[in-house]
């Protein structure tokens, strides 16, 4: 209560600073240095978020934040929209050697655990032989398969089943830090 | 004061809660065509332990599907008293149980009974068992076991727990109890998933597959103790555990070389891991079958179907060729029957293998069934279904005809395996 009477006695003082009239009114202003578009980025010295990763890898902004690569029904080869953010991973692996990754195959809820296991490993194993392709090592790499264990959308039917079939990336940073 | 009850009222409620959510619920959804008729009075002497020790008794011959229980009120019956053996059979009385219940000095309880054939006027025998006092269902299923014995021709498996994952509130439980699902004791508690336990021949310890390291990882445990030891922990996927009939080695299937492949390792985590078959797809669920031969699960064909590697080794045959999706094969005790799951216009179902005749025949009319196990009597199968969303067990009789539902009051249950016979 107390601070909206404050701040709104101090709206109304600046209001009433800004409709005084400038001394020498009409004449050119005194320039100043220019300040590029006006924008700021904020940089933060080591820039980690709370897991201990670089922020490029988890601020929603950077593509290196989106982690999930989905599959088609019975199929495990990544399709042609996932080829650029498979590389983005890939490149950042290249850059950074001391990154490793856990990749983790998924299934949808259908049919035996076990079997489903050993086919969300295909997808993992698809990511893993991509990212080896595009020049990550493999001692950055490692598939496994979650099987139908861990659905993102725990909901049956078609929408979830392909929220479901899916390959995901975690990082872990050289200090061991990070997602795994 | 009244907040000190309430808290105690709310601590009960909590216990309470707690309790039931442990307990497997049974529901019985059919029974054999030819039930015996059997009689058991209540025990004489002790009568409260007589109340639980008979009650066990009768509830589990009961739930077989193979009993059915004639009316007894008398009192007074014990283990010596001469039979009147026309009144039970004028009462429909095949067989008549009686036995007497007796507090020790020590505290323990003695149950003794004996069991009477009324068509052929004559003992079949008795036993007498010593337990402690909070063992008293364990002294019924063991005088169950025996008169099932004795009047079915086939060992009984009351005596036998079983192992399940219950899934509630975000928890993972791996959970023990007596076949009839009392008891239930929580050997592991996780916060990521449990699946794929299977018993050690002996019954002293359980392997199974735990992600609580972001990936699948083999694992023995052992019951009594509670320790456990990893027994494959591969780059990759380490998963489906299957124990040797000795019990010195598991099967596994590990995917470090690139492919989910079936390797064994030894029981006590020590060693390299050896490749037991090959193949360019996918290689998984293996079982061994008593006679060394190894079952598996392999899409090599195109379609996941089942394979038998001969115990010598060798070349594996197809066994399936019935539908395109034939997973998670389970030979029988005594090596004659195989149990699987089918898809069957697009339900999973629970499907019986003659392995002589490579007859098949489906046993469920559901849609969800799952990891099908034998009780070591070979009678029952056990199998994750699911019912109204929720993930229940059932028990399967091997023909089909009786179905038993065992479910948890607060979550899901899967993962069933059955234990062996007690030693």
């Amino acid at each position: 209560m107390y601070k909206l009477i404050i701040s709104t006695l101090l709206s109304a003082l600046i209001l009433g600073c800004s409709s005084t009239p400038l001394p020498g009114d009409g004449a050119d202003g005194v320039q100043v240095e220019t300040r590029g578009d006006g924008t700021i980025t904020q940089v933060t010295a080591g820039d980690l978020d709370a897991s201990g990763l670089p922020r490029v890898l988890t601020d929603p902004q950077s593509k290196l934040s989106q982690r999930s690569i989905y599959f088609d029904l019975d199929r495990y080869e990544i399709k042609g929209e996932y080829q650029g953010l498979v590389a983005a991973h890939a490149k950042y692996l290249v850059d950074n050697r001391g990154f490793k990754v856990l990749i983790q195959g998924n299934t949808d809820e259908r049919g035996s655990r076990e079997y489903n296991l050993a086919l969300g490993q295909k997808r993992a194993d698809a990511v893993k032989r991509s990212l080896l392709l595009l020049g990550a090592r493999e001692d950055q790499l490692e598939s496994v398969s979650l099987g139908k264990e861990k659905p993102k959308n725990p909901g049956t039917g078609e929408e979830a089943w392909a929220e479901n079939r899916r390959a995901d990336i975690l990082y872990r940073a050289p200090d061991l830090r990070g997602e795994f | 004061m009244y907040r000190g009850f309430r808290h105690f009222f709310l601590l009960c409620c909590l216990l309470a809660a707690t309790f039931a959510q442990a307990q497997l619920s049974i529901e019985i959804t059919g029974a054999g065509a030819n039930r015996i008729p059997i009689a058991i009075p209540d025990f004489s002497g002790d009568s409260v332990a007589a109340r639980v020790i008979t009650g066990t008794v009768r509830s589990d011959l009961e739930r077989s599907g193979l009993f059915q229980l004639i009316e007894a009120n008398e009192t007074g019956l014990d283990e010596d008293s001469p039979i009147a053996y026309a009144d039970w059979k004028a009462r429909g009385a095949d067989a008549v149980a009686a036995g007497s219940v007796t507090r020790k000095a020590d505290g323990r309880v003695e149950a003794r009974f004996r069991l009477h054939d009324t068509q052929k006027e004559l003992s079949l025998g008795g036993a007498a068992y010593v337990t402690g006092n909070d063992q008293l269902r364990a002294a019924g299923h063991r005088i169950a076991d025996f008169i099932y014995e004795k009047l079915t021709g086939e060992k009984g498996v009351f005596s036998t727990r079983i192992a399940y994952v219950v899934k509630s509130r975000g928890q993972f439980l791996l959970q023990i109890a007596d076949a009839d699902g009392q008891g239930a004791a929580t050997a592991l508690a996780s916060s990521e998933p449990i699946i794929s336990p299977v018993w050690s021949p002996d019954g002293s310890k359980l392997a199974y597959v735990s992600f609580e390291k972001k990936k699948p990882i083999v694992y023995v445990h052992s019951l009594a103790s509670g320790q456990r030891h990893i027994v494959a922990n591969q780059k990759g996927s380490n998963s489906a555990p299957a124990w040797s009939p000795d019990g010195r080695k598991l099967a596994v299937v590990l995917s470090k070389d690139g492919n989910s492949q079936i390797f064994t390792v030894n029981a006590d985590g020590s060693g390299a891991p050896q490749r037991l078959v090959t193949s360019a797809g996918i290689d998984t669920e293996p079982r061994f079958a008593p006679d060394g031969s190894l079952f598996f699960t392999s899409d090599r064909g195109g379609s996941p179907q089942i394979y038998r590697l001969p115990p010598g080794g060798g070349e594996p045959q197809r066994i399936t060729f019935e539908g395109n999706y034939n997973v998670s094969p389970r030979p029988s005790a005594d090596g004659k029957t195989l149990a699987f799951i089918t898809r069957r216009n697009g339900q999973f179902q629970l499907a019986v293998m003659d392995l002589a005749s490579r007859q098949v025949q489906v046993l469920t009319d559901s849609s969800k069934d799952e990891s099908p196990s034998f009780a070591p009597n070979n009678r029952m199968i056990l199998i994750a279904t699911e019912i109204g969303g929720r993930g229940v067990l059932s028990a399967v009789s091997s023909d089909g005809r009786i179905k038993q539902r065992l479910s948890v009051a607060a979550g899901d249950v899967r993962e069933p395996a059955w234990g062996p016979f007690l030693k």
